[in-house]
């Protein structure tokens, strides 16, 4: 950021009262204001187009109505003033950094940490929808007909589920976490583009919110895949789904830019790559894969949007078009985005083992290899979603082998984990059963994944729950417990406050049992013969469905168990917590709870890795400095 | 698995029982695997593909035995040995790692691999017992071609149910799919609408059905019996109540079914489109 002097470093809001500054309710104001002015743009221009005519529907007022709704919610949040500054010529105005109280969360505020808080909450609340959606599909299924559901309701319950996991859950350790620790971990006081980050984390609540109008318009049938044509028969919810999507995408693309800015650029000196922290490094894995993928989606679901407004036929067949072209675009972007799932679950995990092993990350690099191999891999690998599609058969072999070398890299995870444990002094901390658990449940679903990599096994397994529990053994298992075992380890630093430790456990031992008898159970389903995405099943197939909602709901309360200890100890216990509970080496327990506006007084000099544990000669991991703030303040 | 530590031997360490823990426990798992899993892996024996996917699923499940006993029995020793009780904080040694052990573990998990995939690529592509593409769906070709007087069934897939086209009886179309016993049967599958799958679980048959494409499978049933018939990919509103049963016959019977079919189609048969691999119904796109 070039502050040039003479330009302001504060805001020419900070006078008028915290209503009357953009905040998030002038961004809702402004969202409904574009959204009347682009339907009605979208109603002059569609009537006029004889295939909308034809229809009893208008995707062009649908996509107006969101597209400038989308501009007039970043307006309103004051997003634009910034920019338009710039481009009239006029001196910038700053955001307010440094406020305190509820308000810096409801504005566009650009520290990272408060960023990441944002995250945290927002993403949480998406969290809880999408895992309500979840109970409500266990609930459809506890008989094999008739549903509870109308068939309709019901795809659009399963979809809701699966694109909100997907979109917005999939940052829920990269956007609270990443946010949060990465310029902590690297030494700087602040993410390179403090402006885009502050978008977006603005653009998840607003692509939640498109997504679920979806609702309005009577759902959309397509689950989280989107598939033409399915997807161009659909009515308008199709057009939230679209756009929420592709919202979230352009946000990948943002967040994996600034991530991969800050983590080159940014390190402190003396922070080599050797001792960049191992949450770090896979944050930057994740930044590839988002950099590199999510423009893939971009362009196909901007086809997939032209086809329904603009009668283009990239997907119909009948017009010379192919879905085979959606199904390779969306999985190309697709197969790494489950790797932008995995990768900072693996990162959190040994981030904590070797603070609770007391005892250096084993094979340090073996473990940074795997997680640039993943990334590197999870490229060579989409087809494999397509093995009986009709897709060039004969390239099959090639994804056979690619897929199956990726348990290669993901092997390195498990050796260094298994190597950090070896004549360990082991402590049973909340979030090590978390991290621990996370390697059970990966076990199983890495392996399980090895059946499908194989065609002859995947011709039978394909399409079946055997695939649905695996990719939750990976994702509810790997992420979510990777998750919760970061939000127990940092929540005490990033709010102050501990959390307890009784109800924690008790919220990890019966969400461990409870997901493992949800899940186990499916696999056999599959095998069984029960496809994805049916809202009724075959009679003899009712005890282990039963048996999986019953699980299902079980896990469901231990969500209940983990909000009661949220609401305790942030509510009523409200224990502050000590600057270095874990006694961690990190740099990011180095610094005060709560940590500083500007996190470090003074540039850090980093003299030794993260996870000397153990070894008496190594220095502190850096040194801090004590003098007063320079007079070279941020944005 | 013996892993270093920093002060050279390991013979504090049980390390000998753990390592006959885990052959035990491999053992007993691969034998279950084999023996007691094997009748019951999907899809079963009812046809070559089926048997094959059977064989795949079994030899991967063996496979990934004992690393699962190793990795699980490994994680059981170090997190009750090397546990921490009371509230102390205690350093470990100050192990990096080893690159050996490291290079070791490479050159394993690369190896298996290697062999899953050559085992893989080896099944889905031989021609022994006639089951060359793993009854998977194979684009427009087959990869090995059937025997001669194979039976063409073309299955047409629409919301939401599927259809049986039988070129070689004077195209005749049905709602019931039916197919002798002991002769090859060469799947065409197709769809008029959006993409569905056509999953013959019995049959271990699973071909999807792309509009404009004609993804082709063959199969060559043997035992008489019904066979389910389900809709593997999400194609709409009715796609959980896409499913019904087919019909494996004797040869004799199949005979006497098609006529019998040919004869109640006859009126009907001029009016259908003439038998073709793809078709492109009227209206199409988003006007429709």
């Amino acid at each position: 950021m070039t502050l040039r002097p003479g330009e302001p470093v504060e805001s020419v809001h900070a006078s008028r009262s915290p209503w009357l500054r953009p905040n998030v309710f002038t961004g809702v104001v402004g969202a409904a204001i574009g959204f009347i002015i682009g339907v009605w743009i979208g109603h002059r221009v569609g009537t006029h187009l004889d295939w909308v005519s034809a229809i009893d529907q208008n995707d062009v007022s649908v996509f107006g109505g969101y597209a400038f709704g989308t501009i007039g919610y970043l307006a309103g949040l004051g997003m634009l003033e910034y920019p338009l500054r710039r481009m009239l010529g006029r001196r910038p105005v700053n955001v307010i950094k440094g406020e305190r109280g509820i308000w810096r969360y409801l504005t566009a505020n650009t520290d990272h940490k408060v960023i990441g808080l944002q995250y945290l909450w927002g993403i949480g609340v998406f969290f809880f929808i999408a895992g309500l959606n979840a109970m409500l599909i266990r609930t459809n299924l506890l008989r094999p007909s008739p549903p509870v559901f109308s068939p309709g309701q019901y795809l659009t319950i399963v979809g809701l589920h699966g694109s909100m996991m997907v979109m917005m859950v999939s940052s829920i350790i990269l956007g609270p976490f990443g946010h949060y620790l990465v310029p902590l971990m690297i030494g700087a006081r602040r993410m390179a583009f403090p402006r885009i980050e502050a978008l977006t984390f603005w653009l998840t609540p607003l692509s939640g919110v498109i997504l679920m109008s979806a609702i309005s318009y009577g759902g959309f049938p397509t689950g989280w895949t989107g598939y033409p044509p399915l997807a161009l028969q659909a009515n308008a919810g199709m057009d939230a789904y679209i756009f929420a999507f592709f919202l979230v995408a352009v946000a990948m693309v943002l967040n994996a830019i600034n991530l991969m800015v800050t983590i080159i650029t940014m390190r402190a000196p003396g922070l080599t790559w050797n001792r960049l922290p191992i949450f770090v490094w896979s944050m930057l894995a994740t930044s590839v894969l988002m950099l590199l993928g999510a423009p893939v989606l971009i362009a196909g679901l901007l086809m997939e949007s032209l086809d329904r407004t603009a009668s283009t036929s990239f997907f119909i067949a009948a017009n010379g078009g192919s879905p085979f072209l959606f199904e390779n675009l969306f999985w190309f972007f697709g197969h790494p985005e489950v790797y932008v799932l995995a990768l900072p679950g693996f990162g959190v995990v040994l981030e904590i083992l070797p603070v609770f092993a007391r005892k250096p990350l084993w094979g340090y690099r073996v473990a940074v290899s795997g997680l640039l191999g993943v990334a590197l891999l999870s490229f060579m690998v989409w087809q494999h979603h397509l093995f009986v599609s009709g897709i060039n058969s004969n390239l099959r072999p090639f994804y056979m082998l690619t897929t199956e070398l990726i348990s290669v890299p993901t092997g390195f995870v498990f050796l260094a984990a298994m190597g950090t444990l070896w004549r360990a002094r082991i402590r049973y901390t909340v979030p090590m059963l978390f991290s621990l658990a996370f390697f059970f449940n990966f076990l199983i679903g890495g392996l399980s994944g090895v059946f499908l990599s194989d065609v002859p096994s995947d011709v039978s397994l394909h399409g079946s729950y055997f695939v649905m529990a695996h990719f939750h053994y990976t994702i509810m298992g790997g992420l979510i417990f990777a998750f919760f075992a970061g939000l127990y380890y940092w929540l005490p630093k990033m709010n102050g406050l501990e959390l307890d430790e009784r109800l924690g456990k008790l919220h990890f031992w019966t969400m461990f049992i409870s997901f493992n008898s949800t899940f186990l159970p499916l696999f056999a389903l599959g095998m069984m013969g029960m496809p994805r995405r049916v809202n009724t099943y075959a009679p003899h197939l009712q005890f282990l469905n039963d048996w999986a909602s019953v699980s299902a709901f079980a896990l469901g309360g231990s969500m209940l168990i983990f909000l009661a200890n949220l609401v305790w100890s942030l509510a009523f216990a409200r224990r502050p917590a000590a600057s270095n509970p874990w006694q961690s080496r990190g740099l990011e327990w180095q610094v005060p709870t709560p940590v500083p506006l500007e996190n470090f007084d003074e540039v850090p000099t980093i003299l030794a890795g993260p996870y000397e544990y153990g070894d008496a000669q190594a220095p502190p991991v850096a040194r801090l400095g004590g003098g007063p703030i320079p007079a070279t303040a941020g944005d | 698995m013996s892993l270093p530590s920093s002060t050279g031997g390991n013979s504090d360490l049980p390390l000998r029982r753990v390592a006959v823990i885990w052959l035990v426990l491999s053992v007993i798992g691969v034998l279950a695997v084999l023996f007691g899993l094997e009748p019951h892996m999907p899809p079963g024996a009812d046809t070559a593909q089926a048997h094959e996917q059977r064989i795949a699923n079994t030899a991967i499940a063996a496979i990934l035995m004992p690393i699962t006993i190793g990795v699980l029995v490994y994680f059981v020793f170090a997190l009750t040995t090397f546990r921490q009780r009371g509230d102390v904080v205690v350093d470990g040694p100050p192990i990096h790692g080893d690159s050996r052990l490291q290079a070791t573990w490479v050159l394993g998990t690369v190896a298996i691999v290697l062999v899953l995939a050559a085992y893989g690529t080896y099944a889905l592509f031989t021609t022994e017992s006639n089951a060359a593409g793993s009854g998977g769906g194979q684009g427009p070709t087959l990869i090995s071609s059937a025997p001669a007087g194979s039976l063409q069934v073309q299955v047409v897939s629409q919301q939401w149910e599927f259809t049986y086209r039988y070129p070689q009886y004077g195209g005749v179309e049905t709602t019931e799919l039916a197919l002798p016993a002991g002769r090859t049967v060469v799947f065409h599958v197709t769809s008029l609408d959006v993409i569905h799958s056509f999953w013959a679980y019995q049959l271990g048959v699973k071909v999807d059905a792309v509009p404009g494409t004609d993804n082709v499978a063959d199969v060559t049933p043997k035992k008489v019996e019904s066979f389910t018939v389900r809709c593997a990919e999400l194609c709409g509103v009715w796609h959980g109540a896409m499913s019904g049963t087919g019909q494996v016959m004797s040869a004799s019977d199949f005979a006497a079914w098609i006529a019998q079919q040919q004869t109640a189609a006859a009126p009907v048969i001029k009016a259908l489109p003439p038998y073709h691999t793809i078709y492109y119904p009227d209206p199409v796109g988003r006007a429709g």
